[in-house]
């Protein structure tokens, strides 16, 4: 009898591509949220993994705040157009039309608690049972408890003290009408993880990750890209600086870093140098301790 | 490098949070924001010094009652492997809780509190581990600060426990003197306990021996049927699936079953790579040269080597609904990428996990644990959980509530 070990990237591929498949054989109307982030971004080179040269058994859905980094919108749009898959968008300006959502207002407003609304929205609409998402949980600790297969009642809301026993590598995705899955196949990657894999399959990224000169503020201790969507004032000095973003999300919420590092194999030793985390170059978890518990309660990703 | 998923289990207030915390914090895995939010919570030890388990109590419930409700997911790496850790809570209403944790691991750390030894609590989770199969199992005699870090607490308490492991049956123990709080043992080896000439924790978990064992037992669920149906891949059909055990060779005859038609590899795909061999773990497109009939539920099994197949059989079962077990209604059980309709058909026993008695049984409540038959509506090809825990395990849905119910370990053919 021969001995073997998986790769620990390997390993963390096939239960991912595993997860996926269940999705697949497991719902009538899944979705994959793709925010063009990079763990979203992995999540579609699994899909790839999972389905080729099949199609995807489901379409990319994005949640557009509208306060977008450029570069995450050309990204996207070329992605959709080299896999050849459907993407649908819902737009959270289109919530704020039909007055389902107020827009923030003063210094610190940002559109990234509105998009609750529109996600729920959007899954109503076409009646989605699973959405795919790329959360991990090394990103913070009310992450750190999800299950895999994380079952949301009708108000998308997650119940931390009735999760279902998740066991072996067997997925219960049985729910009534009305409710939905989310699915994270990436739950038991670490940032770096993704960084790694994301450079041994040459997976290409929105220019932003990488370090580039821009017009920033300091706010809250943290860089902010100046832009239209922020509220500055007189206060508010614009400085040139070289920067990259760690995490890619809403404009007005994701803070970018000081660095240097314009190549993969940089930003992979920086974050294993790094000590702050990810998720610290977010103003939206740092409210307060369980200020990602209570958002994922409220229907959050 | 290779992943090590192991999960911490023992009474509350052992130290399991604290432990996972110190490893964390001795090999530099926690970082500097984490740290800051730590240093700055009002939830603190006597000493003044930062308590290491709020690291885990991630859920606000947790940190105000200061227990652990569910597994907490963390993750560490060294330069000789990476670590996935669950943490799980202790108490005996949230065993379900613990299975997941542990069900997916292949190390079992259990603590005892060196003022306090074998306690019903480790006599529980220690049948738990037996009975899920962990393949390793150290034990750590934790708070030995608290004990003058005494060599005759050690050994009474390391007697005590091999005697149970005897009973229960597990093969690989090892025993650690440490301190959670302290740090002694845990990362760096202690210099006040110059009797325990063995390693630290740490140590042996990057040097434990978890490769897979590639015995015969090739199976594949087949979970997704890949057909492009383009004009140029016309003819393309792909069953996808993670192989559950042993491997798969181009040439190999395999058995489709429940069908038991058979055919012969003709090619194996991992995406854009064709290997000649997969193994277990691997997530992979197979080909047959024969056009057969397979869908998502089919297992692919080397026709050499076939699982059992039945509709009666026995299983060793842990309740986990707080509705109780009720042989009047049909459930739904899921195994793998199967699911079929099943029922109680008898209860063998129930097991006092305090004593670890048998005892003869009505009723099944939330975290109940003991030996049933069931039926199901389909055959099911298994194997004995003991001998290939991956095709050997299923769950139960009640599908009232579609709430998973109960998990399985397949023993035997029932008849
Ligand atoms: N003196 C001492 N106290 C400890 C040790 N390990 C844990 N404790 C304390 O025991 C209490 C319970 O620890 P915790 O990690 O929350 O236990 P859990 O319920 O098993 O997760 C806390 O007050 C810890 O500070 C140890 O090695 N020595
Ligand atoms: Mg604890």
């Amino acid at each position: 009898m021969s001995k073997y070990n998986l790769d620990y990237l390997d390993e963390l591929e096939a239960e991912a591509i595993h997860i996926m498949r269940e999705v697949a054989g497991q719902f009538e109307k899944p979705a994959l949220l793709f925010s063009g982030g990079k763990d979203s971004i992995t999540l579609v080179r699994l899909a790839e993994k999972a389905f080729r040269p099949g199609k995807f058994p489901f379409p990319l859905v994005h949640i557009d705040t509208g306060h977008n980094f450029e570069e995450t919108i050309t990204y996207r749009d070329k992605m959709v157009e080299r896999i050849g898959e459907k993407l649908i968008i819902g737009h959270v300006q289109d919530s704020i039309d039909q007055g389902k959502v107020v827009e923030q207002t003063g210094k610190n407003a940002s559109r990234n608690g509105l998009q609750t609304v529109t996600l729920l929205d959007t899954i109503a609409l076409h009646k989605f049972d699973a959405c795919i998402g790329g959360a991990r949980r090394d990103e913070e600790k009310a992450r750190a408890k999800e299950r895999i297969f994380s079952v949301r009642d009708e108000f998308g809301q997650w119940d931390p003290k009735r999760q279902r026993p998740e066991l072996w590598n067997i997925y219960n995705g049985k729910i009534h009408k009305g409710e939905n899955v989310r699915v994270f196949p990436i739950s038991n990657w670490t940032e770096l993880d993704v960084w790694n894999y994301i450079k041994r399959e040459k997976i290409e990224l929105p220019s932003i990750y990488f370090a580039h000169n821009r017009d920033v503020i300091t706010r809250n201790g943290q860089l902010m890209a100046a832009s239209p969507f922020l509220n500055m004032d007189d206060e508010d000095i614009v400085e040139h600086k070289k920067v990259r973003f760690r995490t890619v999300g809403d404009m007005s919420c994701t803070a970018a870093v000081e660095s240097d590092a314009d190549q993969l194999d940089d930003i992979i030793a920086e974050i294993s140098a790094s000590k702050i985390s990810e998720r610290g170059a977010r103003m939206d978890d740092k409210v307060s301790e369980a200020a990602m518990e209570d958002r994922k309660k409220g229907g959050y990703f | 490098m290779n992943i090590l998923k192991f999960f911490t289990a023992g009474s509350v207030d052992d130290g399991k949070s604290t432990l996972i915390g110190r490893l964390l914090y001795d090999t530099d895995s926690i970082l500097a924001d984490q740290l800051e939010a730590l240093q700055s919570s009002n939830r603190k030890n006597d000493d003044g010094s930062i308590d290491l388990a709020i690291l885990t109590d991630g859920l606000r419930a947790e940190r105000e009652q200061g227990i652990t409700i569910d597994v907490a997911y963390k993750y560490f790496q060294t330069d000789k492997r990476k670590f996935i850790i669950a943490d799980t809570p202790g108490h005996i209403q949230y065993t379900r809780n613990m299975v997941t944790g542990a069900s997916t691991a292949k190390l079992a750390i259990i603590l005892i509190d060196a003022r306090n030894g074998v306690v019903e609590q480790t006599i529980r989770h220690s049948y738990l581990v037996s009975l899920l199969g962990i393949e390793h199992v150290v034990v750590c005699l934790n708070k030995m600060d608290m004990v003058g870090y005494s060599e005759t607490v050690f050994n009474a308490i390391t007697d005590r426990y091999k005697t149970l492991a005897a009973d229960l049956n597990l093969k690989d123990v090892t025993f650690i003197p440490v301190s959670a709080l302290k740090g002694d043992n845990v990362v760096n080896e202690s210099e006040y306990m110059p009797w325990y000439k063995g390693r630290s924790l740490l140590h042996f978990l990057e040097t434990v021996d978890v490769a897979e064992e590639d015995y015969g037992l090739a199976r594949m669920p087949v979970q997704w049927v890949v057909r492009p149906q383009t004009e140029a891949l016309h003819d393309y059909r792909g069953y996808a699936g993670r192989i559950l055990s042993g491997s798969f060779n181009v040439n190999d005859r395999v058995t489709v079953l429940p069908s038991g038609s058979s055919s012969v590899i003709e090619r194996i795909e991992i995406f854009d790579q064709e290997p000649a061999q997969a193994h277990a773990g691997q997530s992979v497109t197979l080909h047959l040269k024969d056009d057969i009939d397979i869908s998502r539920g089919d297992v692919l099994v080397n026709s050499d080597h076939l699982p059992k197949r039945a509709q009666l059989i026995e299983a060793d079962i842990c309740w986990m609904d707080a509705r109780p077990m009720d042989d009047s209604i049909t459930y739904l059980l899921q195994h793998n990428s199967k699911l079929t309709k099943c029922k109680i058909r008898e209860i063998i026993h129930k097991v006092d996990i305090n004593t670890l008695e048998k005892q003869d049984a009505h009723e099944f409540k939330l975290n109940d644990i003991g030996r049933v038959v069931i039926k199901t509506a389909d055959e099911l090809a298994f194997d004995v959980y003991s001998e290939n825990k991956a095709n050997g395990a299923a769950i139960l849905i009640d599908s009232r509530t579609n709430l998973t119910a109960a998990a399985l370990m397949f023993r035997a053919v029932a008849d």
